[in-house]
């Protein structure tokens, strides 16, 4: 933290970590956040295996596969991702700014809001559907003259049911002000971590009003295509990668004991994102009825995404160089590390998948399914299990019960995504292939049932780590606390 | 001013977000200002209103518990119901609504997407789609008939060797015979999609070929 806080901002007396960090309530959200990652896991592996046909119940109308496709996806955004973030925030922002969250009683509240949020998304999108031809329901929307889904939105990554959104808005408002007050708070120039996060408030607090609200009642068609594009890009490159670069900037120099390599790549790297990424929006819908200058704008500003991007990832080479043998000892350093060697292959990946001449083979194919593991699990889950990894002896005040499970965690996650991550790309090109030389639509299934099989077993690598990872926890949990507790650098 | 609060939060925060909102939402929007959303009742169009029709011939039981008689307004009823279980039910995980004018789309097909098209309310979220596992639905009105449809949509397998979609039984009574309100409403959902089109499209002219 020696870059955070230069010597003029710090107070007369450094406060206390326990008086900043409230750390019941980060382990809270972390096994929230693994309670969600675990569901979500399951939820996937159903679908993958109802591609193979393996699935154990297939006519049961709440294991529909249809559905928990949309539950894995909302449950590892806003269940996993969103909850581990919390957590992490309320690590990270109370110790940059040396003061704590604006209210401790705000902040269990927000915990206990945002679990309804995302428990009862996942409520509506399973039960929802069956309900939409109740007697009762209908009379209910006969009576109001209302024409309401109780299940899925139709929008994607934003499936949470219209009548959870506002819910959703005030809770993300909440915490924006929750973090901002401490941050408002704080003198002296911000380090980078502030920026990234601040930024980020704004941001999911417009993104999610746009995505939910604009593109359900206002704008439809084509134009809300555009909207709905500009959703979902918005949603990874505004809120999930600004927290996750925001944590690395803060973890990476603590872990090493050093600075961030260059302050002026920094910049660019945060003024870039800030730039390019919200137009980037329409490449998600190339080749649709939207005006083809638009579609063209956004595959110019998603390659410009990707020099930036390499700003960011040379910035942090810069910083571990001459320490490169630290990723290896250190897991979470190690974690941190791969999640950066897989956003630079994602971000390559995008830049050239994102041309119009891609789009032409790999549109609708697994490839962008591969894509967007890469991305979400390869990177930001990647992240967040290096924090938790580090975190977590010092949240519960013992050392991990078995190193060697970290190991295994490690291991078969990250095996896991990449096997995963090539075989749906190349399973893409495979479907890509088939459809455009006209085969028959039945070849192209046929043709990636291997991909499909390989896919399974990546996915129970993946899921091998994770109950590693969980069983561990227990464990150590259930061991006696050290003698003197890890203490938090 | 690049790492001050204000500028952070002016400038990146809401600045550069507004720059991309208006370029490339609001512009859009503009463009198509002068397409009017229709509603579900403007849409219903002679084609679905065949099949409707054909729907309440074919089960007549189920079709009066769950409509009553195939008026127009009924139709659009059954619209609004089938898009929110197409929605529901995540059909539009895995099957896409535009056909793109690359990779021999419109041979496969039929017409590529053009705007105009997706201008009433049962686009408004649009059902672009993400992902196809099963083929475009876009021009997938009155291709098979809703014999086929109620047996497909029971259980996929029997219809469709090999297919890896699932059964949708809850969208019955028990028998592919008695389809449900839901069910109903999906199949002329299904029914409707490109309908609107001046003619059918020449279906798949490989897989004539082939047969």
């Amino acid at each position: 933290m020696s870059s955070s806080a230069p010597s003029a901002a710090i107070p007369a007396e450094i406060p206390r970590h326990e008086d900043l960090v409230n750390e019941r309530l980060v382990a809270w959200y972390f096994i929230a956040s693994l309670v969600f990652l675990g569901t979500s896991m399951l939820a996937g592996l159903h679908m993958a295996l109802q591609l193979v046909h393996w699935n154990p119940c297939p006519d049961a109308e709440l294991l529909s596969p249809g559905r928990w496709r949309m539950v894995h996806t909302n449950a590892v955004a806003y269940g996993f991702l969103a909850n581990a973030f919390l957590g992490m925030l309320h690590w990270t922002v109370p110790r940059l700014t040396l003061r704590p969250v604006a209210s401790s009683a705000l902040s269990y509240f927000i915990f206990g809001a945002w679990q309804f949020v995302v428990l009862s998304t996942a409520a509506g999108i399973l039960i929802g559907p069956s309900l939409q031809d109740a007697p009762w329901v209908m009379e209910l929307a006969a009576k109001y003259n209302i024409s309401m889904s109780l299940g899925a939105q139709g929008i994607e990554w934003g499936e949470t049911p219209v009548w959870i959104d506002p819910i959703a808005q005030v809770g993300l408002l909440l915490v924006a002000i929750n973090f901002m007050v401490p941050i408002s708070r704080a003198r002296g120039p911000m380090y980078v971590t502030l920026w990234y996060f601040m930024a980020m408030f704004v941001w999911t607090f417009l993104v999610y009003a746009m995505g939910n609200f604009m593109s359900e009642y206002w704008v439809g068609g084509t134009s809300g295509g555009a909207v709905g594009g500009l959703f979902i890009h918005d949603l990874v490159g505004l809120f999930v990668t600004p927290l996750g670069w925001g944590m690395m900037y803060y973890f990476v120099p603590i872990l090493l004991q050093k600075p961030i390599w260059s302050h002026g790549l920094s910049l660019v790297g945060f003024w870039g994102l800030a730039f390019f990424y919200p137009l980037n929006g329409i490449h998600h819908f190339l080749y649709t009825p939207i005006p083809m200058f638009l579609q063209y704008g956004a595959v110019i500003a998603t390659i410009a995404v990707e020099f930036v991007v390499t700003t960011v990832i040379i910035n942090f080479i810069g910083t571990v160089w001459g320490q490169g043998k630290s990723v290896y000892r250190s897991l979470p350093l190690r974690w941190f590390y791969t999640g950066m060697i897989f956003y630079f292959l994602t971000c390559l990946q995008c830049a050239l998948q994102v041309t119009l001449t891609f789009q032409k083979l790999i549109h609708f194919t697994d490839w962008v399914v591969g894509h967007a593991h890469l991305v979400m699990f390869g990177v930001f889950s990647l992240w967040l299990f290096g924090v938790m990894t580090y975190l977590f002896p010092r949240l519960i005040g013992r050392d991990w019960w078995s190193p060697q499970l970290c190991e295994w965690h490690y291991w078969l996650s990250t095996a896991g995504v990449l096997v995963m991550a090539f075989d749906l790309t190349l399973a893409g090109i495979f479907q890509g292939y088939y459809w455009a030389s006209l085969q028959m639509w039945d070849v192209s299934v046929d043709g990636s049932m291997p991909f499909w099989i390989t896919r399974v077993f990546a996915g129970l690598a993946m899921l091998g780590g994770f109950v590693c990872f969980v069983w561990n926890l227990v464990m150590t949990y259930r061991t006696a606390p050290a003698k003197g507790a890890v203490a938090a650098v | 001013m690049f790492e001050s609060k204000a500028g952070i939060l002016w400038i990146g925060g809401i600045g550069f977000f507004a720059l991309a909102f208006l370029s490339n939402a609001l512009v859009p929007v503009l463009m198509y200002r002068d397409l009017p959303e229709q509603t579900a009742e403007e849409v219903v169009n002679a084609r679905v209103m065949y099949q409707f029709e054909d729907l309440s011939r074919r089960y007549p039981e189920a079709f009066q518990a769950a409509f009553g008689e195939p008026t127009e307004e009924k139709c659009a009823e059954a619209l609004r119901l089938g898009r929110q279980v197409y929605i529901g039910e995540g059909c539009w995980h895995c099957h896409s609504q535009f056909v793109r004018p690359v990779s021999n789309e419109s041979r496969r097909f039929g017409d590529v997407a053009k705007t105009e098209e997706f201008q009433n309310e049962l686009q408004r979220p649009v059902m672009f789609g993400t992902r196809r596992v099963g083929p475009d639905l876009s021009r997938e009105g009155g291709r098979r008939g809703n014999d086929w449809h109620v047996v497909h949509f029971f259980e996929p397998k029997s219809v469709s060797d090999g297919s890896p979609m699932p059964n949708y039984p809850w969208l019955f009574d028990g028998d592919p015979e008695k389809p449900n309100r839901r069910g109903i409403a999906l199949i002329t959902y299904v029914q409707w999609l490109g309908s609107w089109l001046p003619s059918y499209p020449y279906y798949e002219e490989i897989e004539a070929d082939r047969e």
